[in-house]
């Protein structure tokens, strides 16, 4: 697979809310965008932006209106529904409890991962062979999780659980992996340590991803390509040399130039150097 | 009060009702606990189960396999109730409910009647008896509803470890992990209440053979009675894994089945069998609710649904 070559495309997506009440939003406005093999999208932008709806238009929770189209590989993935387009697609959400389950183990929420997107048979669900696969896969954590496979997923903390999630997400290792705020809500140090994973995982496995993240300096210093949204549409793209010397100031300026309006989102602006954003809800 | 032979047959009476009711337990548990489904066909599906294998039975078909309908039967009835939620989207509570009523007449249209003996059929208990050392009655339903149970029980823990039943264990957990893993969640919940039904409706077409006749009331409560079987089984023995789980339902089965036949021995009136088990779920309900009240923790609202 060439490197320059479209992953994903996004074709005139649009997503309304409440459409035809008093409460209508729209959350994504026509949008096209071309996702290239190996991108690692930082996506900003103020609360409603559309970002979230993005990732969730892409994982095939709901369809795009009006005719928009999706394509993985040059595939027409419209018509797929979530659970058929999870081949493709690894998910860490802003909370840790969306991503595992609790009630299972370690291994069973593991073994759930590992056949992401395959058919799933009689076979038992785990065995040595794959226990050896998990304890690899949770050894780079650093977080001891691969001594306890058979420790309940409910007794660990937030912190831990999102670790086990990132794995989880990437365990198949999908196409495109989908990062909504999934440091959000982690205390510093967890979320610095989720976040250097996230890096190493993405830069390792050559995987494609797209970080949503209300954190302007996250946005500038991860990733290789950084997009900002407004109103459901994208107002800013830019690729990774442009990135490299941009201040957070410049990223003001850039929005305001490209929206027309100037920016008033407390959460980016008032706490520049502190990883831990607040909630997209 | 009561003589050793008296507890002995009472023990022996108790474990036979807690296999053959533990069917229905598990299928409780299955639906409730696994699924997070709150399925309230049961008390259909348990007379359907029992309605089959009578008019099989009377017509002459071999009770192994009129068992075996029965069990069929039950399945279809669950397909029935989570068709209804996962493509209607009709609440769980209130889809097994509307398939419940409609089993009603369902099954007095299979049994032409409200009620059918079976004294002189053929039945597997009546073959059981058949084997040599079986003769006696308790021993013979005993052993038969021990044979059964083990079957179950294997094929049930065998089936909940391989890589559909963890997606199945998972759609009770986190639905939206398991959507997202590539499982659709609506082909996990149906055969979960499907197979769950088919425990009940076994359950139902099991005890009907044992006890000679099918009433077409018999399942009124059997829902709460497989609740608080479960409820009892968690309790006491407060299980991890999934064999042991299952054990456990099979065990709150037992002692819930001791208890009410102790409470019948020392003269508790037929009647208030069902008052009394509403009034144990209840409590078992309430209790952890209470006790987090009295610490002043944070309470979400009781659901609706």
């Amino acid at each position: 697979m060439s490197e320059n070559k479209n992953l994903l495309k996004l074709r005139r997506i649009s997503k309304v809310f409440s459409k035809g009440t008093v409460d209508q939003v729209r959350a994504l406005d026509k949008i096209n965008l071309d996702i290239n093999s190996g991108d690692y999208i930082a996506v900003i932008g103020s609360n409603g932006a559309g970002k979230t709806t993005l990732l969730n238009v892409i994982a095939g929770v709901y369809p795009p209106e009006n005719g928009g189209k999706i394509f993985v590989n040059d595939r027409d993935v419209t018509g797929l529904s979530e659970y058929r387009r999870a081949h493709y697609v690894g998910r860490v959400y802003q909370d840790p409890h969306v991503g595992t389950a609790a009630k299972m183990t370690i291994e069973e929420n593991m073994a759930m991962a590992l056949l992401r997107g395959q058919p799933r048979g009689l076979r038992a669900a785990s065995n040595k062979q794959r226990r050896d696969l998990f304890h690899g896969a949770l050894v780079p954590l650093g977080l001891g999780l691969e001594n306890r496979l058979a420790a309940l997923v409910g007794t660990l903390s937030g912190g831990q659980r999102q670790a086990l999630a990132l794995v989880m997400a990437t365990l198949s290792k999908p196409a495109i992996l989908l990062l909504d705020e999934h440091i959000a809500t982690l205390d510093p140090r967890t979320a610095q340590i989720v976040l250097d994973l996230t890096d190493m995982v993405v830069t390792r496995e050559k995987m494609t991803a797209l970080m949503v993240t209300h954190n302007m300096e996250l946005a500038l210093r991860h990733g290789n390509r950084l997009i900002m949204m407004h109103k459901g549409r994208i107002v800013v793209d830019m690729n990774q040399q442009r990135k490299a010397d941009l201040t957070i100031h410049d990223l003001v300026v850039a929005f305001e130039r490209a929206s027309g309006e100037e920016f008033v989102d407390d959460n980016v602006l008032l706490r520049p150097g502190n990883v831990v954003g607040t909630s997209d809800l | 009060m009561l003589e050793p032979t008296v507890v002995g047959h009472l023990l022996g009476f108790s474990a036979y009702e807690g296999l053959v009711y533990g069917f229905l337990a598990l299928g409780v548990y299955l639906t409730f606990r696994v699924l997070a489904f709150p399925d309230l066909t049961v008390d259909g599906s348990f007379v359907l189960g029992a309605a089959v294998v009578a008019v099989l039975i009377i017509d002459g078909v071999n009770p192994f396999l009129a068992t075996l309908a029965a069990l069929g039967a039950g399945l279809c009835a669950g397909l029935v109730t989570s068709l209804l939620n996962t493509k209607l989207r009709i609440p769980a509570l209130l889809a097994s409910i509307l398939v419940m009523v409609a089993l009603y007449s369902i099954n007095l249209r299979i049994m032409g009647r409200p009620n059918l003996p079976l004294l002189r059929e053929v039945t597997i208990f009546s073959l059981a008896s058949q084997l040599p050392g079986l003769e006696t009655r308790l021993v013979y339903q005993l052993v038969g509803a021990a044979v059964l149970a083990v079957i179950v029980f294997l094929i049930l823990n065998w089936f909940l470890r391989t890589e559909i039943g963890l997606a199945l264990r998972a759609t009770g957990d986190n639905e939206q992990m398991v959507r997202g893993a590539g499982v659709d969640t609506d082909k996990t919940t149906i055969l979960g209440v499907s197979t769950a039904n088919g425990l009940v409706a076994l359950s139902g077409g099991v005890v009907a053979q044992a006890q000679g006749f099918v009433d077409v009331n018999m399942g009124i409560g059997m829902i709460i009675m497989g609740l608080a079987a479960v409820i009892i089984g968690e309790a006491l023995f407060r299980p991890k894994g999934v064999a042991r789980l299952l054990l456990a339902v099979l065990a709150g089965t037992f002692v819930y089945r001791l208890v009410i036949s102790v409470a019948l021995r020392l003269g508790m009136a037929p009647g208030d069998l069902k008052l009394i088990t509403a009034a144990l779920v209840i409590i078992a309900l309430a209790v952890p609710y209470l006790q987090k009240k009295i610490r002043r923790e944070w309470l979400p609202p009781a659901p609706r649904w």
